[in-house]
């Protein structure tokens, strides 16, 4: 290897500078640093992807793991203390860079290239285009070559392989003497073969184009950082700070002449040009380690520890240049940190130090005070703003870096990243290869116009990306606003390179799309030359792993599309149809779709029929039928009016002579049916035959495709059809059981499924023709390993248990439920709870019921995995859908489950706990009460479980023994029971909360009379504390069973103890209290809570008396009608309320005005109602926004009440006050009035005047309503 | 309006009357809430066959005439708007 020659080289060449650098100085520093020993003996360079590398972690080497006397699971032995995983787990993650997630497919996109503008034929009409502007014409003709340059790649390729092989076979036939002249013949020929190729090659080669593009050559317009060398896909991610310089990179960035840059070329382009790093820098290894430069990195680094990231004097040299990474420890790296790219960066970072320019004092220093004199800088002097030209005016003096003295810092700024101008944002340092200019602080008069406008462009888009949310949204907006101004070219310019920024990170990629979607919005037409550009930046967000990414680049695209029109589209996008690379199709074919979908269907459907019968190259019509799959899966049901047009345009695809070709058009199909179904069967008439005679002919991906295919149009059959076709399939089918392989067999599982649940499919057929076959094949130990495997094929089970019957279905798998092995019995038995869940027990005769309880106990008693409430819900579906039958197993059943309450493991006796609740129903149905007292009281006895989980299930377990038997048979006597629950109620786990606290309120609900009213009364305290519980449920059971027990021994002792609970701070606490309260008033009558509620009130203390409104309010709420005996009683405290200056007292006591008034609406408490409203109409006024919106309500609520002619009384008189606040508030009001009873009001608006005068003739009275018979 | 209640449920009130034909705000003038009532009025007796019956009776008009009539009213129930002296 060439590289590896090289970095034995550099090292040699290393070891020899530094040797002569110690016999230069008498004190080698390597032994300062290294102490006494022999540098020779270190390792200078590890390997970075070796074999060896494996062995460096002691926790996953080998031999200590032999070593190791315990074990463990590799997963935890595996698992190190790391640093950023608790910043994870506190929410402060560091924003997600795009390509850190992304696949190596999808890293595809950084290949990409920028294209250059396009013509657009619209913008100037009939003209023949300037033989600068890249036409279709020249796009179709470059793709043509470099098809034409790959296929003849490839042929040589091949063409040397074969010959490799029959020159082996040759020698190996062992003619030798008769093969030499034969072989230097073929050789010759070859060679031959080999050096035309190549000339082809290279005149078909991009910069070698006829003079037709001069200038505008695929290279050099475009600042892509992600440049590739020539089409060949390259693996992996590339930029500009990665790639180890190839010749042809260099060639590349030579080829283009300074002076063949357009004037519209972006300095960005020109950095470009001029970036030969290769030039300056010692070529970089690829295979260097990070450690064997280790004085040279400490000398480099700045010398403060732990400084913040450094940001070099001169903006734009080194990205990344920041301490941290400095220093060698592997786990400072940043993740796309590749070896090659940090020593690269190194590199740079050291020749950039040591070139800086001498600063005044350091030059007073050098030089003698007399004898020098300071010049002016002549007048046309320019400084260079290129870094990377200053790199290559100064050549480095010598190969190695060296230690530097701390000392010499010479007054740099190290850590302090540049302040940014005029209040730009802060540049992160990778930004610095896009705005580094803006730090330039010239004087912005001198610039010329299109200068100005790029730098202003350039802060605009500074601050999208790393501004704050106030910059950003006008900076933004600006954009906008301006974007006609800027023209469209300045602005992608811009916009689009960073977009190909590989550092890019989701929010930063969010907002510039978002920037381009505004900015299409404003050019509209303006874009046409452009569209190529954008679509190669926003086409790989098509396929994003990220659902949102999906959606907006679907949006762009869409508006793309709207703004250029079709033709430019596919102008622009025709010639990556047959693209050589796949990414590119694949892509190209989803941005069709959105073009069709946002455009219409039938203005695509010609060029795709054009496409789909492309003679030149498989790849088009490939492309061609997969935009049609996109444009189902894209637009579902919709498709159904083209569905036929679009089925014609791909059914030759069928018989293609392309295996790939035929594959997608069957997969196209398949999505066709999808989206259509359960419509559209016509449509495939068409492609019926060759459908299924493709399945006898073809083999693999293919017929799999054809399959799925088959799977999705048979649903859509009528039922004679569906029957015969399923038959003519399903021999294949049965055939394809046996395949090993797993996509397959998941696509015969799923065309099953679907053939199994089509109507014309009979029972008999299945239970004859596919049961057997399908039980022998799937229904294995290995199918239940796969997680996608299992879950098809129980699904497929109940899809053909619903044709024949549970009793097949289940006869069959029955007996795996003593299987050994538990994965299988946990696939078998969620096929028999589905199954008899769906269909129930009656099939299932005695002997079958037999083998099935015996299996079902088998399997419970035996599960040993965590995850396993399948067992426990079949084993519940089960015994549910048999009911009776269970009877004589019942003992057998309660034996296991006594024996398992008993169990060591805690996760068993859960179970135990769990089922009892499940099948309690049923044992009641089979009159096995003795049994469940039996239950109750072995449970009882396990109240004392510690285990919260567990504790939980048994209270459930109580709780439903106790719903099916009843208090008074409850064993232990009820007696017993509670006063054993009130010490669980301050468990605060919510589980045993939830479960103790609906047990307790059954109890109190229905057999309260069992218990001391002392019992009672300790558990109204606790239950005060499980109001503080998070879940509402808990909350709520409280405040009911508050309710019960109130009824049970009396509302006086519950509500002292309620209403001394308004006292305490917590808000949820009190408003709990409150709602409690007014249950308690609810269940024992009003009369009975009242007087006690509204003397609390006289307590002077704000939480008692909101406390004591809001129990009104709710309390009101809850009566309803029944309010009209209480409104009298409780007006004088309501009055007090709305006329204290407390805002939360008129508040609440508003709420429980309209509580009132809608409660006793129409019940001739009008007097009443009145009255309070004269009280709560002053606060209309209120700004609180709480405050008024129940003021507002309380109005509404007299509204109904009092009729809506009253409230407009009180109304009218602000409607046209002179003050705008009064008037704007007395509208709103006039407005929900006016909302609420339109119609009322026709009665009541006021008598107004006419106005009759020489100018104006208005009738403003209603002469109708004077009317009188 | 207020910083504070640009979010509340008031603002959102505010927007869903405004929805409707026939609500005001505050700087409707007589004519316009004139012109409103004007049209509910008629629409309300249109839609309660009784009243139409009545003002038929009372008018010595058919129904269908009257409800002709109301309907006719409703294009400009009070005239012409008057010349806006702000204006």
């Amino acid at each position: 290897m060439d590289i590896d020659n090289e970095i034995a080289k550099t090292q040699e060449e290393r070891r020899r500078k530094e040797e002569e650098l110690a016999s230069l100085t008498s004190l080698t520093f390597d032994r300062d640093l290294y102490g006494g020993t022999d540098r020779d003996a270190y390792v200078t360079s590890i390997p970075v992807n070796d074999e060896d590398d494996a062995n460096l972690d002691s926790m996953d080497s080998e031999v200590a793991r032999k070593l190791a006397s315990y074990t463990a699971p590799k997963s935890l032995l595996k698992e190190m203390p790391r640093g950023e995983d608790d910043d994870n787990a506190l929410g402060f993650r560091k924003p997600a860079k795009i390509i850190d997630r992304e696949d190596e497919y999808r890293r595809r996109r950084l290949n990409q290239v920028i294209s250059p503008d396009r013509h657009d034929a619209f913008a100037s009409g009939e003209k023949t285009p300037d033989p600068s502007v890249r036409t279709y014409a020249d796009v179709m003709r470059e793709q043509a070559l470099a098809r034409e340059k790959e296929e003849t790649l490839r042929a040589i390729a091949k063409k040397k392989k074969e010959e490799e092989e029959a020159a082996k076979v040759e020698k190996e036939s062992g003619g030798a003497a008769a093969a030499v002249p034969k072989r230097r013949n073929r050789w010759d020929q070859s060679q031959d073969d080999g050096s035309a190729a190549a000339k082809k090659a290279k005149t078909t080669s991009d910069w070698d184009l006829p003079d037709a593009t001069p200038g505008i050559g695929r290279w050099d317009a475009t600042p892509t950082p992600g440049r590739v060398s020539d089409a060949t896909p390259s693996v992996g991610r590339r930029n500009r700070w990665d790639e180890t310089p190839t010749p042809g990179r260099l060639a590349d960035s030579d080829a283009t002449p300074a002076g063949g840059v357009t004037p519209g070329a972006t300095p960005a382009g020109v950095t470009w040009d001029a970036t030969p790093k290769g030039l300056v820098t010692p070529t970089p290894k690829r295979q260097r380690s990070r450690w064997d430069e280790t004085p040279a990195t400490m000398g480099s680094a700045t010398p403060t520890a732990g400084a913040t990231p450094a940001v070099p004097l001169t903006p734009g040299v080194t990205p990344f240049g920041g301490t941290d990474l400095q220093t060698p420890t592997p786990s400072n790296l940043r993740g796309p940190m590749t070896p090659e790219q940090y020593n690269l960066l190194r590199w740079e970072k050291d020749i950039e130090e040591r070139n800086r320019p001498l600063t005044d004092e350091e030059l007073d220093a050098m030089f003698p005070q007399e004898g020098y004199k300071i010049l002016e800088p002549p007048a046309s002097y320019v400084p260079i703003r290129t870094p990377a030209r200053k790199l290559l005016a100064t050549p480095t003096p010598m190969g190695t870096p060296l230690y530097a003295i701390p000392e010499e810092n010479r007054g740099q700024q190290f850590d302090v990243p540049k302040e940014a101008p005029g209040g730009l944002p802060f540049m992160k340092p990778e930004d610095y290869q896009y705005f580094g200019s803006l730090l330039n602080e010239e004087n912005e008069e001198e610039l010329t116009p299109e200068e100005q406008k790029e730098r202003k462009i350039m802060k605009l888009l500074l601050k999208v990306k790393n501004g704050t949310p106030p910059q950003r949204k006008t900076a933004l907006r600006q954009l906008t606003d301006k974007a006609r101004e800027f023209g469209a070219n300045a602005l992608f310019n811009r916009i689009l390179p960073l977009l190909m920024q590989p550092t890019l990170e989701d929010q930063e990629r969010h907002l510039l799309v978002k920037v381009i979607d505004r900015v299409l919005y404003k050019l509209d037409e303006l874009v046409r030359p452009y569209v190529h550009k954008i679509l190669v930046v926003i086409e790989p967000l098509l396929i994003d792993e990220d659902y949102y990414a999906r959606v907006e680049g679907r949006e762009i695209i869409s508006n793309l599309s709207k703004a250029a029109g079709l033709a430019t589209m596919i102008a622009a996008m025709r010639p990556d149809i047959d693209n050589i690379d796949e990414y590119v199709r694949n892509t190209t074919a989803r941005a069709f779709s959105v073009v069709a979908s946002a455009l219409g269907i039938p203005a695509l459907l010609p060029f795709l029929k054009a496409v789909c019968q492309s003679k030149k190259s498989w790849q088009a019509r490939h492309t061609g039928i997969k935009i049609v799959q996109q444009i189902a899966i894209l637009i579902g049901c919709a498709v159904l009016p083209h569905l036929k047009s679009l089925v014609e345009i791909i059914e030759h695809g069928l018989n293609d002579e392309n295996q790939k070709v035929r594959t997608i058009t069957a997969l196209s199909l398949a999505a066709l049916a999808e989206a259509a179904a359960p419509y559209g069967i016509e449509s495939f008439d068409s492609v019926l035959k060759p459908l299924w005679k493709g399945i006898r002919s073809h083999r693999g991906k293919v017929l799999a495709a054809f399959l799925k295919a088959i799977g999705f149009i048979i649903p859509l059959m009528d039922a004679i059809y569906a029957s015969y076709y399923t038959k003519e399939v399903m021999f294949i089918l049965i055939r394809e059981f046996q395949s090993p392989d797993e996509e397959m067999k998941k696509i015969v599982l799923k065309v099953v499924k679907q053939c199994v649940s089509t109507e014309g499919v009979e029972a008999e057929y299945i239970r004859n023709d596919i049961l057997p076959e399908f039980f022998r094949n799937f229904w294995v130990r290995r199918m239940a390993l796969d997680r996608r495997n299992y879950r098809q094929l129980v699904e497929t089970t109940v899809e053909m248990a619903n044709k024949v019957g549970v009793a097949d279905i289940v006869g069959r798998i029955v007996e795996d439920l003593k299987d050994e092995s538990e994965p299988y019995r946990r696939m078998v038995m969620e096929t028999i709870e589905k199954v008899v869940a769906n269909l129930g027990a009656s099939d299932i005769d005695a002997r079958l019921e037999e083998l099935l309880i015996d299996g079902i106990l088998y399997a419970f008693q035996e599960q040993t995995s965590d995850d396993a409430n399948v067992m426990l819900n079949g084993f519940g579906a089960v015994v549910n859908s048999l009911g009776q039958r269970v009877k004589p197993y019942l003992p057998q059943i309660c034996g296991t489950i006594k024996w398992r309450l008993n169990n060591k493991s805690a996760k068993v006796r859960q179970q135990a706990a769990d089922l009892i609740s499940r099948i309690a129903v049923v044992m009641k149905q089979c009159q096995e009460e003795q049994l469940m007292g039996h239950l109750g009281v072995v449970l009882y006895e396990y109240l004392g479980e510690e285990y919260p989980e567990v504790l939980g299930s048994i209270l459930g377990a109580l709780k439903a023994i106790v719903n099916v038997i009843g208090m008074t048979k409850m064993t232990p006597p009820i007696k017993d029971l509670l006063p054993r629950l009130t010490p669980i109620l301050k468990n605060r786990h919510e589980k045993v909360q939830e479960n103790c606290i609906d047990l307790v309120g059954r109890i109190a609900d229905r057999g309260a009379e069992f218990v001391p009213a002392r019992e009672w009364m300790r558990i109204c305290f606790e239950l005060l504390e499980m109001l503080k519980a998070h879940k509402k449920g808990i909350r709520r059971a409280t405040v009911n069973t508050f309710g019960y027990i109130a009824k049970a021994i009396g509302p006086q002792d519950v509500l002292a103890t309620l209403l001394n609970n308004l006292k305490v701070q917590e808000r949820q606490n009190r408003v709990c209290t409150t709602v409690a309260i007014a249950i308690v008033a609810e269940t024992c009558s009003p009369f009975t809570v009242l007087p006690a509620l509204m003397n609390e009130y006289r307590v002077p203390e704000l939480n008692v008396q909101n406390g004591v409104l809001k129990s009104l309010s709710f309390l009101f709420e809850y009566i309803g009608e029944m309010g009209k005996d209480y409104i009298y009683a409780v007006t004088p405290l309501l009055e007090d309320a709305l006329m204290d200056r407390d805002l939360v007292h008129r508040q609440t006591a508003a709420s429980a005005v309209k509580h009132m008034a809608l409660g006793v609406a129409g019940l001739g408490c009008e007097d009443a109602l009145v009255h309070l409203m004269n009280y709560v109409w002053p606060n209309i006024f209120e700004t609180s926004p709480h405050v008024i919106n129940a003021v507002m309500e309380a109005i509404e609520g007299m509204r109904v009440a009092l009729g809506a002619a009253i409230v407009l009384n009180y109304c009218l008189q602000g409607l046209f006050h002179p003050a705008r606040k009064v008037r704007e508030v007395y509208w709103k009001i006039y407005n929900s009035l006016y909302i609420g009873s339109q119609d009322a009001l026709v009665a009541a608006y006021p008598i107004l005047e006419d106005e009759q005068s020489s100018e104006q003739n208005n009738i403003y009275s209603r002469p109708e309503l004077m009317m009188f018979v | 309006m207020q910083a504070s209640d640009r979010f509340n449920i008031n603002s959102q009130l505010e927007h869903l009357q405004a929805k409707y034909v026939g609500t005001g705000h505050a700087d409707l003038n007589r004519f316009e809430w004139a012109v409103n009532i004007q049209r509910d009025s008629y629409a309300s007796y249109i839609g309660h066959y009784p009243m139409l019956a009545y003002f038929a009776v009372a008018e010595n008009e058919s129904i269908g005439r009257e409800r002709y009539n109301f309907m006719q009213k409703m294009l400009l129930p009070c005239g012409l708007p008057p010349e806006r002296e702000d204006d």
